[in-house]
């Protein structure tokens, strides 16, 4: 194992009762790295990280953080990290900084050391106006940003974020990706969760799509989407006995294509000439633009609705 | 079985959770304190001074001074119970402060030693005001250097209860079962360990059955304190209480830890 890897995932299994969550994966993170963890809701990530954090007992397989087994130096392990849960579990008890002061007591931090760190993160997150106020007069964004300062408080080698902006509006998404960015020049490895598509673009140099406990694809996004969709997407709403027809006419080309409901999706690396002759045969009704990640997504974990 | 009795792995961290508890009753110390102390007072005085109006003596002491002992234990008791089955209870499952705490470097030992060191520390809180208001009313007639070990039987006590209250907790799927509790654990314990009434006109399965109760060793070790007639052989209540307690901890801290860890 190099070490410069800061999590390493060897073939790990989890199973609760008779269901799999975590089916045999493999995977690591080297230092500095914005890692996201893809996948539909039920995919295993949550349960992923939950293991990385010593929260879940592993069925089979190892995993390390920072070279050290984390079913034997969980302690250790934990020390390493910082946590944002998907689900918010501030101490209601407390103030603000009262939980980031608390929060650094776990990880043995002193008492000045705690109130300079509680500050300038408190700052660092635009909540320093807030700071005394009780957990319940906060609204969900500042509790999210509370989360991440809280998750930061011990200086962690890793930040392990679960879905970071779920439910969060427009501007605060951007903020929390600007502070990510920030955090990740500062040479922090990054692990995160998510299901926006647009996240993980923004933010991580490399992701693993997971279904069903299984990690299908993994590396870079950008490269990813480039080898296995094209550079590009032409959305065509039409119907599907008139598909056939316009397949025959458009052989010459060389592109992919799938259809979902009312609409043919034709990727290719080059639309330009494609769109031309599909105006220029009246096929006016369509979409032409760049490919993103979340064509890739839906392409691997299907585009049926995942209950 | 054997899981339930495995070795816990508990730290001084569990000190830091303590903290945490500590930090937050501050801002809610007066209302617990009446809570907890209400009750007991209302025993005292009002059974006290209302039955004992009509018996001129038991045991040789006024109604109120044979009462008195058990209800510094009763108070103690109940303190640590309300802490670890309501307050636990929500900072496990509502509030998820449990969860928060863990993924630092805290074992869930520490969280559920730390929360059991808590209620024990509420029940020296209660324990001793209790004990207050005892010495107020000249109630207390053994010399005053008992204070010393009728404090620690407090605080043993409280870690007793405390621990078993944190079982309490593992096994109750919502607030409701800790009624059950209170009935059928604690009550009968309330009636039964000699805190009102000698228990020696019982019959004597019942006798046996009330000595399977720690509080009736509290109790009877309260008394001898209070009283002032103390002999060496009611320190053998300390290894009975402080063994039960131990055993409570492994378990509670083995079951928390299923609970949460899955």
């Amino acid at each position: 194992m190099s070490k410069d890897k800061m999590i390493t995932a060897k073939n790990i299994k989890k199973r609760y009762g008779k269901t799999i969550a975590v089916n045999g994966i493999s995977f690591s993170i080297s230092k500095g790295e914005c890692y996201g963890l893809l996948g539909p809701n039920g995919a295993g990530k949550t349960t992923t990280i939950k293991i990385i954090n010593c929260l879940s007992p592993i069925s089979s397989g190892e995993m390390y953080v920072c070279g050290m087994d984390v079913e034997i130096f969980p302690r250790k392990a934990k020390a390493l990290m910082g946590v944002v849960p998907q689900d918010e579990n501030l101490d209601p008890d407390l103030t603000v900084v009262k939980n980031l002061l608390v929060y650094a007591r776990y990880f043995e931090i002193s008492k000045k050391e705690a109130r300079n760190r509680a500050e300038e993160l408190l700052k660092f997150l635009n909540l320093y106006e807030k700071k005394d106020s009780l957990i319940k007069e906060l609204s969900g964004g500042m509790k999210k940003r509370l989360l991440i300062a809280r998750a930061l408080i011990n200086k962690p080698e890793i930040l392990i974020l679960d879905e970071p902006t779920t439910g969060l509006d427009p501007q605060l998404r951007h903020m929390i990706w600007q502070r990510l960015r920030l955090l990740k020049k500062n040479g922090i490895t990054i692990l995160m969760t998510t299901h926006y598509m647009e996240e993980a673009s923004q933010l991580c140099n490399q992701i693993a799509i997971m279904d069903k406990g299984k990690i299908l694809i993994e590396g870079n996004p950008l490269k990813l989407v480039e080898k296995q969709i094209g550079k590009e997407v032409i959305e065509l709403r039409i119907d599907r006995d008139k598909e056939a027809e316009l397949l025959i006419i458009l052989n010459d080309f060389d592109f992919a294509h799938e259809r979902v409901g009312d609409t043919l999706y034709l990727f290719s690396r080059d639309g330009q000439d494609l769109v031309k002759f599909l105006i220029s045969h009246d096929y006016s009704h369509l979409l032409h633009r760049p490919s993103t990640l979340e064509d890739l997504f839906l392409k691997l974990t299907g585009r049926g609705l995942k209950e | 079985m054997k899981s339930i009795f495995k070795k816990p792995d508990i730290s001084l961290r569990a000190y830091r959770v303590w903290q945490r508890n500590k930090d937050s009753y501050k801002r809610f110390y007066r209302a617990n304190l009446i809570g907890a102390l209400g009750e007991p007072i209302m025993y005292l005085f009002g059974m006290g001074l209302g039955i004992g109006g009509y018996l001129s003596s038991l045991e040789g002491m006024p109604y109120i001074q044979f009462i008195a002992p058990g209800l510094i234990m009763v108070t103690a008791m109940y303190s640590a119970s309300f802490e670890c089955t309501f307050g636990s209870y929500t900072r496990m499952t509502g509030q998820k402060t449990y969860h928060g705490i863990i993924a630092t470097p805290l074992s869930i030992g520490d969280v559920v030693m730390g929360d059991i060191l808590w209620g024990a520390t509420k029940s020296l809180i209660s324990g001793s005001i209790m004990l207050i208001v005892i010495l107020t009313a000249n109630l207390m007639k053994g010399p005053l250097i008992y204070i010393i070990p009728l404090l620690v039987l407090v605080f043993i006590v409280g870690l007793l209860f405390s621990s078993m209250a944190m079982i309490a907790t593992a096994l109750s799927p919502s607030y409701d079962f800790f009624s059950y509790y209170f009935t059928l654990a604690l009550t009968p314990m309330f009636f039964l360990a000699g805190i009102f009434f000698p228990l020696a006109k019982f019959p004597l399965f019942i006798q046996a059955l009330a000595y399977l109760f720690p509080l009736t060793h509290a109790v009877n070790m309260s008394r001898s304190f209070v009283t002032g007639n103390f002999s060496f052989l009611n320190l053998l209540g300390f290894p009975i209480l402080l063994g039960l307690t131990i055993i409570f901890i492994i378990v509670a801290v083995n079951l928390i830890e299923k609970k949460i860890i899955q």
